[in-house]
């Protein structure tokens, strides 16, 4: 007995008996506390507080440089009767839906060229994703110049290169112009994201699942309608789901290009929320704007979980 | 593959046709067919790109004239747009307010969300599921929803006009994704390694130092360029919190300060917009590889 204790002895290390601090972050529930910590206090601080305070506000009439009072649904009840609330209503919907169809659309497109075999891959997705890459407002910017009333490169291209044309385009002058020329700019910028994520996407499914399918006598359209759009559809709602939220609530390129006009015409929500919130003051008021995108996000999530569950009900039925 | 596939979407008949006419069509076919759209892609995706930077350095008398001049080339190339921007404006200033936020933005995330993947993915606790969940949802709320309960809140802290509100805002929505990114570099990292330093006596911190965050370099250093890039191009929390010229960041003080009057000042806004792109594109062309991984990594996820 004691001889056993002796070796005993003899393995143990050296006097290393770790200090309390130490064992302190050795015990699994505090350090699970510890790592957290700074997480979700910055977010607990800076997003879900916010994100209360903007609905609180939104049923007050608070403006800059005075807390106001509880007013209930009076801001509501305004915004309801607000004929430029609802111009911005069908506007975001308008840009989110045709810019998101064209994004999907010819960022699927690229995906597939991209997804052949090419010199020069790499180099070639590296260029590819330098719209997404450079702040949204500089390439804005760059977008405002190419619109320009008199020196929009577009229109010199059209009336005095080709002749197309007698006079110079007005994009950003009148009303659906200005609209149309803001959904090719976030078109522009949305393209490479989509593209690169999809191509991911593409590179995971098997090209044993084609060889079969070439066997059978499939056409290539046959093969993309069978294959790889049931494959790619999981990515593809996840990246939609990001996409549409995001349009929705953007707010740089429109603010950047036209600030909201001709005459209000371009004004998404969060445009619209800015301009009353901030320079105009009433911070009840763009508070109100600003939680009435949330049941469209909701519904953007909502659609996205069930494309989720959706792709479980695929996986369950490949497996059998 | 692609070559068979194309090969075998047409008619039987090619099948009849000598193998040489047979390739010749099938090369004709992928240029029409892939190459063609490629290259109008790629044009239109840099045109903006090329079109800014020609008009960065022509001369105003080109700028405003496509009669004599073609407007696609610079006859007489001038620095004249950035040197005034350079010294006539406060755009080193800028960049140097819009670094810093960055920079201090993304080491405060950087360090939150390691140790929050850390946790989630490691230290497996009960309901870790559910808190990976909540930080995924927290990046789908947009900043334009969070610009006007901030505003009023940086307001209270005293923090109006400071850069100091942006590094303390912007891990709202760099946070989410660095961790979202990280959860998923550290599942890729074997288990047993951590085990093994687990009886060998290391405490859980020695290994998080140690074996854990020296094997997630490569995704460390994508949240990083994530983070960057995110911060450089954050726009509606600059716009809302900053008033000072000198306190502006890039995006917002070319918008807010190269704009005055009636007469928009092209060239030195394009210059502007030109050298703001360009330390992201520098630093983003440095780890394209990660970039592209990560993206495709996170996504796969």
């Amino acid at each position: 007995m004691a001889g056993t204790d002796v070796t005993h002895a003899q393995w143990t290390r050296p006097n290393i008996q770790p200090s309390w601090l130490v064992r302190l972050f050795d015990w699994k529930p505090f350090l699970i506390f510890m790592c957290m910590l700074p997480a979700a206090g910055l977010l607990l601080v800076f997003l879900t507080y916010p994100l209360g305070l903007g609905i609180w506000l939104a049923f007050t009439d608070t403006t800059i440089g005075r807390s106001g009072v509880w007013v209930g649904l009076e801001n509501f009840e305004y915004l309801m009767g607000d004929r430029l609330f609802w111009q911005a209503v069908f506007y975001s919907v308008f840009y989110t839906s045709v810019a998101t169809v064209g994004k999907f659309g010819l960022g699927l497109w690229l995906a597939l060229l991209l997804n052949n075999h090419l010199p020069f891959k790499s180099l070639l997705r590296a260029i590819i994703l330098l719209p997404w890459i450079v702040p949204t407002v500089l390439s804005a910017i760059a977008f405002w110049w190419i619109y320009d009333a008199q020196f929009s490169i577009i229109s010199y291209v059209f009336v005095d290169v080709l002749g197309w044309r007698t006079t110079y385009f007005d994009f950003l002058g009148s009303t659906w112009p200005a609209r149309w020329s803001l959904i090719f700019a976030n078109i522009w910028r949305g393209i490479p994201f989509v593209a690169i994520t999809l191509l991911a996407g593409l590179q995971t499914i098997s090209p044993s699942l084609y060889e079969a399918a070439l066997l059978d006598g499939s056409t290539g359209w046959q093969r993309f309608r069978f294959i790889t759009f049931p494959l790619l559809l999981p990515i593809l709602a996840i990246v939609m789901t990001f996409s549409i939220i995001f349009t929705f609530t953007d707010f740089q390129l429109v603010y950047a290009i036209t600030r909201g006009g001709p005459v209000n015409s371009t004004h998404l929500l969060a445009t619209l929320a800015f301009q009353r919130g901030i320079p105009g003051g009433n911070l009840g008021e763009g508070a109100a704007i600003a939680v009435s995108m949330i049941p469209f996000l909701v519904f953007a999530t909502l659609f996205s979980y069930f494309a989720l569950a959706r792709r479980k009900w695929q996986q369950g039925e490949a497996n059998d | 593959m692609t070559d068979a596939a194309a090969a075998n979407t047409d008619t039987p008949s090619t099948a009849t046709v000598a193998p040489e006419a047979m390739h010749w069509d099938n090369r004709a076919r992928r240029v029409v067919t892939i190459y063609v759209p490629l290259a109008c892609f790629v044009f239109i995706l840099l045109f903006p790109f090329y079109w800014m930077a020609v008009t960065s350095f022509k001369p105003n008398a080109e700028l405003y004239d496509y009669k004599t001049y073609n407007p696609f080339w610079i006859a007489k190339p001038t620095l004249d747009h950035i040197y005034k921007l350079l010294f006539d404006t406060a755009y080193p200033r800028w960049i140097l307010t819009t670094m810093t936020v960055a920079v201090c933005a993304t080491v405060l995330s950087l360090f939150s969300s390691v140790l929050a993947a850390y946790a989630i993915q490691r230290l497996r606790f009960k309901g870790s599921q559910y808190v990976g969940l909540a930080i995924y949802l927290a990046y789908l709320v947009p900043p334009s929803i969070l610009f006007i309960p901030l505003a009023t809140m940086v307001y209270q802290f005293g923090l109006f006009d400071s850069p100091i509100a942006l590094i303390l805002t912007y891990p709202t929505f760099l946070v989410p994704f660095c961790t979202w990114l990280l959860i998923g570099y550290f599942k890729s990292i074997p288990y047993e390694l951590e085990e093994c330093a687990l009886i060998d006596g290391a405490t859980r911190l020695q290994i998080l130092r140690r074996i854990t965050l020296p094997l997630a370099v490569p995704g460390l250093i994508s949240a990083g360029i994530f983070s960057f890039t995110l911060s450089w191009n954050e726009f509606i929390y600059s716009l809302a919190f900053i008033q000072s010229s000198e306190n502006k960041t890039v995006p917002v003080a070319i918008l807010t300060e190269l704009i005055s009057g009636d007469v928009y000042q092209w060239g030195a806004l394009m210059a502007g917009s030109l050298l703001g792109s360009l330390p992201v594109a520098i630093f983003y062309s440095f780890f394209v590889d990660y970039y592209v991984s990560s993206l495709t990594g996170a996504v796969k996820e």
